[in-house]
């Protein structure tokens, strides 16, 4: 066991992990922060993407020990304190660019780090950042309509269902 | 995934150190180790993070080379390596960007994973591996399917390209993994033609010779039209026949030539 210190949205948080812990499983079982989801434990779908020093990266593929130090940023992070959601958050409710839910806070975190990248992405562009987060319900379109909405963009002209 | 030991040293000369012992391996990204720890195909009872090595950051041009360090990330490649577009644009494609935030150039060539991208550039670039110890050609350097002329304990600190004259990239995308079914780059040398394919060999990464003879003659995709390689040391499996991977090198070595031309 080891001691591991990082920054988690804002606050800071430490735990005696071992070596094989993973960061999500420090995430969700030391700090109770249960948004990030291990959806396939492979790193292909997504679920489990978090910001560490502002990059997006798959938790489920990341020592916590790894972290020391880091900044962590997760989808508890985003809302403000009173729960307002954020502008991605909004637009994912406002276009319904969610159906069970179970993909969103990688989603969200994805879009987050491609809006900072990237402030007025296409269509295309969010299809291709997307690669490496799947939705089992299929819901791509409205979520690629709620990420191009966040970003201030009119989507009228996209396909309503 | 089995415990282990857990060390992050802050240079090369502490990484080698602490690699020295048995059962010890080193730290990438982990795109790839993790995933297999996961399995428990591997299970090292240390894992030494270079992630921590301020040395094995950064992306240098000096001269006709360019130098990324070993534990470059392959979105600071995407990034960083402008000076040789084709080396960039090949990296901004591996994985999907939270893979690329994570994983290095260092750990994908140590790894010399048959499917992977960074073999078939170093190969065609002409790329010097240096390590703690030396500098291993890149032609020296693979030595098949996941083996590489690495010694044990030996730690990837830089990579040195030679910049092109022209060069391109050219992947078909397994459609689940986003591997590569086959993967050809083109490069094209003041001192000749170099012609790398990944993701078609049972040996992993080779060079194409005929083709390149080809191309030192007339650098066009009509210059290979009539060109085929011989399937029987092709991979073959469900995603496609080694026929079918013969066929698409030549399709991508096409394609590769025709975009860098």
């Amino acid at each position: 066991m080891a001691k591991v210190s990082m920054t988690v949205n804002g606050k800071a948080a430490s735990a005696e992990v071992e070596g094989r812990t993973l960061l999500v499983s420090f995430l969700r079982e030391e700090l109770g922060l249960t948004g990030s989801h291990v959806g396939c434990d492979t790193s292909q779908c997504g679920a489990c993407v978090v910001h560490v020093d502002g990059k997006a990266v798959k938790s489920c593929t990341m020592l916590a020990l790894e972290a020391e130090g880091a900044e962590v940023a997760t989808i508890e992070g985003q809302a403000a304190e009173d729960g307002t959601l954020n502008t991605i958050q909004a637009a994912f409710q406002e276009h319904h660019g969610l159906q069970c839910g179970f993909c969103t806070p990688g989603m969200v975190m994805s879009a987050a780090a491609l809006l900072k990248d990237n402030p007025k992405p296409s269509e295309q562009e969010i299809r291709t950042y997307l690669e490496g987060n799947l939705c089992r319900c299929t819901g791509y379109h409205n979520i690629v309509k709620s990420i191009m909405a966040a970003s201030g963009q009119d989507v009228s002209a996209l396909a309503a269902e | 995934m089995y415990n282990f030991e857990f060390e992050k040293p802050s240079t090369v000369a502490d990484a080698v150190a602490a690699l020295a012992g048995d059962e010890a391996q080193a730290l990438g990204g982990g795109q790839t180790l993790i995933p297999t720890m996961k399995q428990r195909l591997a299970s090292p009872s240390k894992l030494v993070s270079l992630s921590g090595i301020a040395e094995m950051q950064g992306v240098q041009r000096e001269g006709a080379s360019l130098t990324v360090g070993g534990a470059v990330s392959h979105a600071d490649v995407a990034a960083q390596a402008t000076d040789y577009p084709a080396l960039a644009e090949m990296a901004g494609h591996i994985g999907d960007p939270a893979v690329r935030n994570r994983g290095t150039i260092g750990g994908s060539l140590a790894n010399n994973d048959p499917s992977a991208d960074y073999p078939a550039a170093a190969l065609a670039s002409a790329a010097t591996v240096v390590t703690n110890a030396r500098e291993i050609a890149a032609d020296d350097y693979f030595q098949g399917m996941f083996d590489t002329a690495l010694e044990d304990g030996e730690i990837i600190t830089g990579v040195k390209f030679s910049v092109p004259q022209a060069a391109n990239y050219q992947k078909f995308v397994q459609p689940a993994s986003r591997f590569a079914l086959v993967g050809v780059f083109v490069a094209k040398h003041a001192d000749g033609v170099r012609v790398a394919v990944t993701g078609a060999s049972e040996e992993g990464v080779f060079r194409w010779s005929e083709a390149e003879a080809a191309l030192d003659a007339d650098f066009s995709a009509d210059a290979i039209a009539g060109l085929t390689l011989d399937p029987s040391d092709m991979i073959g499996d469900l995603h496609g026949t080694k026929e079918y991977r013969a066929h698409l090198v030549g399709v991508m070595t096409k394609r590769a030539v025709a975009a860098a031309a």
